[in-house]
């Protein structure tokens, strides 16, 4: 059931800034099967529905159209598991000045 | 009225907007047919170290210490032949406001908008360049919009962008996340025109003479603490300002002698404007990407003339792989205590492989380090290169290949600093200036020499690759 966002929420909206057949001449073919998107964020001009066409205000001031891609989207970039590849190294060099009689 | 600010219509007024947005009239520097004064260009800023130093003071910029990494330099030793392993000293530019040096580059341009009464600044940045902006803009009363080049077609974002991201929202700046591709520069463009802002690129001369203090500062802290200036200075290499900045900085303190080499992160095979590539790449700069293409012709940036120009300064240059820059970033935190990013550590690494090859009594400094987190770990670089199918494995970093294959080091010996041929770099540069001569004009003396102080050689030596490249192109 789709939710009403309110006016004021902190939301990211979504555009086409160039549909494929309209980017540049000299990029790769990967590149140009593909459209230009934009994604900004800021506080939404009225309420509206996830997916409608709104206004937003940047924290710069400005006013932007898009359509409405997410409410107070997450930060969601982290570590993640540790890396068994990397686990060693710490011990393995300290070993190696151990034999060398650097440290302790 | 409504504006047309269609692609082809804001692209055909790119030298008007960008007058408009820095206030410096390139034409005036202008001679020959493709020849500037480069020197004069800076020069008439107004800004020397003193007074470059003066504004960063104000911001706390600048002034980070200049540490001795004493367990880092045992290492080397364990792995050198007997007398020699320089002692190795990093610049700890994490230090920073913003956590990197970037805070130097943004300090002058953030200074000059304001005095200039430009309501904000807006940069073209994926990296820590965009912290640093936001952040000289927040201490400033600026507004602050950066552009990024941020998530694939899939909407993944690479996590050490995310970050970025979320450092220059935390600073108060409107971040604007594209999707991969070089249009990236009509957005840019576009932005410039409808606010007005000041275009805070990374390669104007501000942003180059906020680096020269960083030169300034290791060649004195340098020999404060060890009687003498250094015999080597590292340098991370990507657009090339970082190297332009930091070698005139070292000549500016006397300390011209002093051998510049620049390191990359070797990412060859990847190309930089692919929306499959973009996730299959572990460093977001200070990799080959950046600094093969602007080293060999720099004035491809969002600037009419770049202020980086680093084979004016370059003495050698090295690329070390992924997995050796993710190995010495765990031996920095394990021996130095010293938990910082990867990729400033590109430096560290090629300083590790290179330090064997000097005498004991010799000085290698590394110009930086940047902050870690989030996102700009190897920890979440190698879990993303996992996710995406590329095999990490420990051995021979050889085996390195980008995209498909990291190989993280078993043993110190194996890290390797790989020369990049520097005359192919200087013939490469002559290529892409012939590129550019128009139909019907013939090069001038000026321009000869122009070009032959650009890849420091003779005037005779660039006239004959010119020859050979017209004979090639005719």
């Amino acid at each position: 059931m789709a939710e009403l966002v309110a006016d004021g929420t902190w939301v990211e909206i979504h555009s086409i800034v160039l549909p494929a057949e309209q980017r540049a001449a000299h990029i790769p073919e990967d590149t140009k099967r593909v459209p230009l998107e934009m994604r900004v964020k800021g506080f939404l001009v009225g309420e509206a529905f996830l997916g409608a066409q709104v206004e937003i205000v940047t924290v710069a001031g400005r006013r932007l159209r898009g359509r409405l891609a997410q409410i107070n989207p997450s930060y969601d970039h982290g570590f993640g598991a540790p890396i068994a590849e990397l686990q060693a190294i710490g011990g393995e060099v300290r070993a190696l000045l151990r034999q060398a009689g650097a440290i302790q | 009225m409504i504006q047309d600010l269609s692609y082809s219509v804001i692209m055909a007024q790119r030298d008007e907007i960008m007058r408009t947005a820095m206030g410096i009239d390139y034409a005036k520097y202008a001679g020959g047919v493709l020849a500037f004064d480069y020197e004069r260009l800076l020069a008439e800023t107004g800004y020397d170290v003193d007074t470059a130093s003066s504004v960063q003071r104000a911001t706390a910029v600048g002034n980070t210490p200049l540490i001795e990494l004493h367990n880092i330099t045992e290492l080397v030793r364990t792995v050198s032949a007997p007398g020699n392993g320089a002692r190795i000293f990093v610049k700890d530019e994490a230090k920073n406001p913003s956590g990197s040096f970037k805070d130097r580059r943004a300090s002058l341009s953030v200074y000059e908008a304001k005095k200039r009464g430009y309501p904000g600044v807006v940069a073209a940045t994926s990296g820590n360049y965009g912290a640093a902006i936001a952040s000289q803009a927040a201490k400033a009363g600026l507004r602050c919009i950066v552009v990024q080049e941020a998530f694939d077609s899939r909407a993944m974002a690479q996590p050490e962008i995310a970050e970025k991201t979320r450092a220059c929202e935390a600073y108060g700046a409107e971040v604007i996340r594209l999707s991969v591709g070089p249009e990236l520069f009509y957005v840019f463009l576009r932005v410039l025109k409808e606010t007005g802002y000041f275009n805070a690129s990374l390669y104007t001369p501000y942003s180059i003479l906020g680096i020269e203090t960083l030169g300034y500062e290791v060649a004195l802290q340098t020999r404060q603490q060890t009687g003498k200036f250094p015999d080597v200075v590292i340098v991370t290499h990507a657009g090339g300002g970082n190297v332009t900045g930091t070698a005139r900085g070292l000549r500016r303190a006397g300390a011209g002698d002093s051998q510049i080499i620049s390191a990359s992160v070797d990412l060859s095979g990847l190309h930089m404007a692919s929306d499959r590539d973009f996730n299959r790449k572990s460093f977001t700069t200070g990799h080959t990407g950046f600094s093969i293409p602007f080293t060999t012709w720099p004035d491809r940036a969002d600037v009419p003339r770049s202020a980086a120009r680093p084979l004016r300064y370059i003495d050698r240059f090295v690329t070390v792989t992924q997995g050796e820059v993710f190995y010495i970033t765990e031996v920095m935190a394990a021996l130095e205590g010293l938990e910082r990013g990867a990729a400033g550590n590109t430096s560290l690494a090629a300083a590790f492989a290179i330090a064997r090859e000097l005498k004991a009594d010799q000085i290698i400094v590394v110009q930086e380090t940047e902050y870690t987190g989030a996102g700009k770990h190897p920890i979440a670089q190698l879990n993303l290169a996992k996710q995406m199918g590329i095999e990490v494995r420990r051995g021979d970093p050889r085996e390195n290949k980008p995209g498909t294959r990291i190989v993280i080091p078993e043993h110190p010996s194996q890290l390797a600093a790989v020369d990049v041929d520097l005359d192919q770099l200087r013939r490469s540069y002559l290529r892409h200036a012939a590129e550019r001569i128009p139909a019907g004009k013939e090069w001038t003396a000026q321009d000869i020499e122009f070009l032959a102080q650009e890849i420091r050689t003779t005037a005779s030596y660039v006239e004959e690759i010119l020859h050979e490249c017209s004979r090639t192109t005719r």
